[in-house]
Formats: structure tokens, sequence, C-alpha cells
């Protein structure tokens, strides 16, 4: 009988290793797979018993619970208090509409037989028959839009690749992550790695690029061993044939990340992969008429390559007909910081903030109310509970100030000071900034700096506008979106939560007049 | 003349880079790999690196300095990651931070010590914070309890 202990890195953060040594005791018989997270992150290590109704859930389960467990029936599904019945009938996955995700959880990441049996290579065959253009055209219709943050659609950027007439091309994914409350690409490169290289072989057929990299952070060691592996196991496999000289038709490579959030950033990521400082270049040119080693180059997020064998193997319709206006398909969302049920849900856009917040997340894990969530990473601005009606989707939210990013909401509770969250905002502009614009470098050192005199009850009238000064000229100035949107946190803190930043102070402080 | 290389020489990074043809768009990698192999990124080991990939030592040196990730004097014995990026802060990171401090008798990135606390933004553990890494091992839900035991777990491996 088969057993599933999930090896996705959140799992084994909560004791995923500890409870399949346990189970290999307590039951010798098992077979003990190790799947990737089925994203309900709360229940990890969440363990799966097979039987005849299915893939029946325990969890959280920790190594102490599994002799009890055994000894009550798990292996043969019987119930328990860490019982949740069969893992498809709970509402938290059935509610979901998983496509990019839809083997995540469920399969062995490194079987290419369970990849196959699941769908997998299906969509590489179709590509191979139809051809570049096709291919493209596909794409293109199916709307999908790059899931990296900016939203730009996927098949256009391609069609650019497509027609330079350099031989030499490459294809990148961006698997750099950096974003606080995001963990998408890394359940996906750890539950299901064939599919972002099958995303990548069939990305190379249609924009006609030989060699691929992907540029994963350092701080997902277990993502990048398992991506390692996956390569390998591809390579081997060959369903893709060699070239004369016995190398892959398609030659992919990962590069690690050193610790720099700005290297997410498309032109920083590629002078990243050249063996340089990643500084941020000016555009144009754009990548995909000159980016890695000045060719013609393809930069995607991990979802968004990794959507492209669905939409290969089940049509670009398929997948444009799920989503709302121009933000069509799914979106892999995360649910993160103070939620009960934190995890990764797979919905189409049009879900609504507050569907996300509490039929899915539950809440808080606190208990306490929730007073604002940041949407779309540190640059990301903070909506209020009165917008949780905004449905998700890229122009939807854009229209109150809100952004997609790379679909992450972090959830912060009512005793969190927003002031506080500002400064943050700067002082992590200050630490990441790339440093080759002015805004940006001094002006989030100054942010900061002003922020905490206005918290000090410093003369607030007059270090308010100073502070709206330097946003305005971040904004206006800064080279890329990292010294461009860090004032978009800042402000919308500053707009909907103005006491966290004056205090209970006087406009114009006594604490000056008391020194 | 053997001690006189030894002391420019470092044979485990001329190794490394010759793993990786002596490209020089494979620096990071090659810095990664040193790294992971001495602790640190000790002088002789970066004029190696620059002699074998043929770059000059400014501009090694540009690279090393712009990550984080890269450091130029031996490490702590242990360093204990700790995440401080938005969703570890909504559920208490700032307060596990200011535990650990005290507890370890050190202050974050303070470098002269056994046991380090190195700040950390986002580990991909966003739904299960305070989140904290030592030796590529992440743990979710870290409270200083939990740190404590973690820290010394990881002591015995050594
Ligand atoms: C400061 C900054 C950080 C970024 N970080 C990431 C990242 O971690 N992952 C990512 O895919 N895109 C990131 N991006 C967006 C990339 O520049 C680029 O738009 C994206 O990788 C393109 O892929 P897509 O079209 O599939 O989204 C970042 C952009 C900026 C300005
Ligand atoms: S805005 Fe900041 S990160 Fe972007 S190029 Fe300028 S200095 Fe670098
Ligand atoms: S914010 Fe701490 S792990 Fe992501």
């Amino acid at each position: 009988m088969r057993v599933f202990v999930p090896c996705d890195a959140a799992a084994l953060s909560m004791g995923a290793d500890e409870v399949a040594a346990a189970i290999a005791i307590a039951a010798p018989n098992a077979e003990i797979i190790r799947n990737g997270s089925r994203g309900m992150l709360w229940l990890e290590p969440l363990v799966e018993v097979e039987t005849d109704k299915g893939r029946v859930a325990y969890g959280p389960v920790t190594a102490g619970d599994v002799a009890g467990l055994v000894k009550d029936g798990m292996l043969d599904g019987k119930d328990h208090d860490l019982c949740h019945g069969p893992t498809e009938d709970m509402d938290y996955l059935k509610n979901q509409e998983r496509l990019t995700f839809a083997r995540v959880g469920i399969i062995d990441p490194l079987s290419l037989d369970d990849y196959k049996a699941h769908g997998g290579v299906k969509g590489l065959e179709k590509a191979l028959k139809i051809g570049a253009q096709k291919i493209v055209d596909e794409v293109k219709e199916s709307g999908l839009r790059g899931r990296g943050g900016a939203g730009f659609p996927t098949g256009i950027k391609w069609q650019t690749a497509l027609a330079q007439e350099e031989t030499q091309k490459y294809l990148c994914a961006n698997a750099d992550e950096g974003d606080s409350g995001t963990f998408a690409d890394r359940m996906l490169m750890e539950g299901d790695p064939f599919s972002l290289i099958e995303g990548m072989v069939i990305g190379g057929l249609g924009i006609g690029a030989d060699t691929g990299y992907i540029y994963i952070r350092s701080e997902y060691p277990h993502a990048i061993r398992t991506m390692r592996k996956a390569i390998e196991i591809w390579d081997r496999a060959d369903l893709f044939g060699r070239n004369e000289d016995g190398s892959p038709r398609f030659d992919l490579q990962i590069r690690v990340g050193a610790g720099a959030y700005i290297c997410g950033e498309e032109s920083s990521m590629l002078e990243s992969i050249e063996g340089k400082r990643g500084e941020v270049k000016v555009k144009p040119p754009i990548p995909a008429i000159s980016g890695l080693f000045n060719k013609p180059t393809i930069v995607n997020n991990v979802l968004t390559l990794a959507s492209v064998p669905y939409i290969m193997a089940n049509g670009a319709k398929a997948y444009a007909d799920f989503g709302q206006g121009r933000s069509m398909g799914t979106q892999p969302f995360q649910l993160a910081g103070d939620i009960a049920r934190g995890g990764l849900v797979e919905k189409a856009f049009g879900v609504t903030m507050n569907e996300l917040l509490n039929d899915f997340g539950g809440g808080t894990r606190s208990g306490r109310a929730i007073k604002a969530v940041q949407a779309g990473g540190p640059l990301g601005g903070f909506v209020a509970p009165a917008d949780f009606d905004m449905a998700m989707g890229y122009e939807s939210m854009a229209e109150r100030g809100a952004m997609m990013g790379h679909g992450g909401l972090v959830v912060f509770n009512d005793q969190t000071n927003m002031g506080s969250m500002a400064r943050y905002a700067m002082e992590f502009c200050e630490i990441e900034s790339c440093g080759k614009c002015t805004p940006c470098r001094i002006g989030a050192v100054r942010g900061k700096e002003t922020i905490d005199k206005i918290m000090a009850g410093e003369e607030q009238g007059k270090n308010l506008e100073v502070l709206e000064d330097l946003c305005d000229l971040m904004e206006t100035a800064s080279l890329c979106a990292m010294g461009g949107l860090t004032p978009m946190p800042v402000r919308s803190a500053l707009k909907q939560f103005p006491e966290d930043f004056l205090g209970t102070a006087p406009e114009d402080s006594s604490k000056q007049a008391a020194e | 003349m053997a001690t006189l290389l030894n002391t420019i020489e470092d044979a485990k990074a001329r190794d490394i880079c010759k793993a990786h043809g002596d490209k020089p768009d494979e620096l990071i990698e090659v810095l990664h790999e040193v790294q992971a192999a001495h602790g640190y990124l000790s002088d002789a080991a970066l004029r190696t690196i620059a002699q074998s990939l043929n770059i000059s030592r400014a501009e090694i040196h540009g690279v090393v300095t712009f990550y984080h990730d890269f450091k130029k004097e031996k490490g702590a014995k242990q360093t204990i990651k700790i995440c401080r990026a938005e969703a570890c802060q909504a559920v208490g990171a700032n307060e596990l931070i200011a535990e650990a401090e005290t507890h370890f008798k050190t202050k974050m990135d303070d470098k002269a010590v056994a046991i380090k606390l190195e700040a950390t933004y986002c580990l991909g553990n966003c739904a299960l914070g305070p989140a904290v890494m030592i030796d590529d091992q992440l743990y979710g839900r870290v409270d200083i309890a939990r740190l404590k035991t973690i820290s010394n777990n990881h002591k015995g491996e050594d």
C-alpha cells in the first residue's frame, strides 16, 4: 500500500522527513512516496494513504503521532482526529481550478512515468507537430500574461523573439521569486519540475532557442536540488532528440542566485547569468531583441512557462475559458502572513480577495481582525478590508490601486503598525537597491529616515511634505520598478492609516520643544 | 617554491574553475562552490579564480561585494538565518529576532561570534512563519523555544 509524505520544503520545515522515517518503522510494508505539497500548508506534514475511496488525508502529523495513527488504522484510511477524509473532497482543494498546479502534490515529482500518466509531455508532442509560429499563436490566443509581476502578454513577447533572425537565442526561466508572501514557483519546481522543463522546451521551439537557463534564488536549496535531478532525468529520457555530438537538443542549465532581490528584474538577472554584478540595464534594447550575451532572449516567470504545456495540450481556448476580461486563465494565489489556512490556491481570475482570505484562508491564524493585506509583494500597496470585495485580475486590481504581482497576499492583523511597515518598505529598498540610480539608492535611505522622524513626532507637517516629495521623485526618476514602486506601499499605508504614522503626537511635535 | 605557490594559489578554487571550463560567465557558480568548500572567499581563492577565468580582480571584487551571499571572512560556527520579510513580520519575526538576540547574546548580522544571526528576506515559507534556515534546512512556525532546540540539533551534526 502506498503512503504519501511530501518532500516540499514547507512540509520539511514542519518535520516531514521525521514523519516519513517514523512511518517506515511503524509500517515497514508501506511504500512511501515523497510527493510535492497539496498546498494546504497549515496541515503540513500532510500524510495521504491510498485506499479504495481514493487518497485519504491526515494532518498535521508529527513523528510522535505516527505509531498511534498506524495503530488506529491510518493505513486503511480509518477515521481519526487528524483525518480529513478523501483529499480530493476537501473544500480547499475541491473549490480550486488547478491547471498549472494540476499534478503538484499528486505525483512523485521525479517520476517521468507519473508525469506522463498525468498528462505530461502531451503539450510537447503537439508543439512538435505544429511548429514555431503556431506555438506562438496558440500562446497569444490563450491570453497568457506574465506571472512574474508585470503581466505582459507572453505570446506577443515570444513573437518578437521569433522574428529575430539570429541563430543563437536564449530562453530563461525566472525563478528568483523574491517577493515576501510568494512560494508558488518553489512549490512548482519541487512538486512538478518536469512541467517547467516541458514549458521551456516548448518555448524554445516557439522562439527558436536551443539553450535555456533557470535562474533559481539561493534561498531555495530544495528546489535547486529537485530541478537539477529533473533535468538529468529528462535529458537521459531523450524525449526531444539529440544533436550530432550526443548533447540534448535543448540544453538546459541552472544558475543559482546569490541573495539579491533585484536579480529578479530581468535585465539584472541576465547580467547575473553572465557572471556579473546584477545591475539593472537601461531599455531599449529589450531582451527579446538583445538580451543574454547580446542575443535575443526571452525571460519568463516559472508559472508562465509551466502554464504552457497545459495550453498546448488542451488548446488556447480551454485556458482562455477561465478568467475575466483581459485576465485570462488561472492564477496560483498564495495566502501568507497571519492567515489560518495559508497555502496555495489556484483559481480563475475574477475570484474576490474576500473569497481567498476568508472562504479559503479562514481569516487570521491569530484570531485577530485583519487590518490590511499587502498584495503583489514588497512593491505592492496595502489593501484595507473595505476593498476586500475587489476581483483579482490585472485591471480590476489596478483600478483600486492594488497590484497582482506574483499573486501573493500577506495578511496583517490589527496589532500591526502600518507606519512601521512603510518604514520597512523603504529599508528593504535601501538594502536591495542595485545602486545604479540616485532616486532609488539615496531616496530609500532618506525615506526611511523621514518616516522615523514623522513617527518620532518631529516636525510632522514638514516631514510629511519631504516624504511626499521623495515618493514623487522615486516614482518618476527611478530606472526600474524597485525604486519606482517602493512608494506604493508607503503611500497606501500613509493614506489609509495616517494615525499609525502620526501617533498621538501633536503636529510639529512637542518633543522638540521639550528637548 | 612550493610554499610560495601555496600562499597565493588555492588548489581547490583552481579545480572548481576547471570543472566549470574556466568560463568567466560561470563566475557566480564558481564563487558559490568555493565558498561552500572553504566557508568563505579568501584572497588566495579570489586571486586564483581571477587567473583561471581570466578576469580582473577588480571585476571579481565588484561581484563579490554586490551579492549578499558572498563572504570575505571566515564564517561563524553556526549561522542562523532568520526571515525578516513582511509575511514573517506579520506573525512575529521581529519578536523572535529580539528574543534570539538576547538568548544568543549577539545582534543580527554581528560577525565575530560562534553563533551568527543573519537577516534574510523570504525563504519561501511565508504561510508557516516565522521561518528560519540553518545549513540549508528550512524550519517553519519557529518561536524562541523551537529555535533553541533547532540550533542545538545542528550543533550535534558538525
Ligand atoms: C525589482 C524587481 C523584482 C522582480 N522580481 C521578479 C521575480 O522574482 N520573479 C519574476 O518572475 N519576475 C520578477 N520581476 C519581473 C521581471 O523583470 C520580468 O518582468 C519577468 O520575469 C518576465 O516574465 P513574465 O513575463 O513571465 O512575467 C521583477 C521585477 C522587478 C522590477
Ligand atoms: S531603481 Fe533602484 S534597483 Fe532599479 S535601477 Fe535604479 S537603483 Fe537599481
Ligand atoms: S516572508 Fe518569511 S519566508 Fe517568506
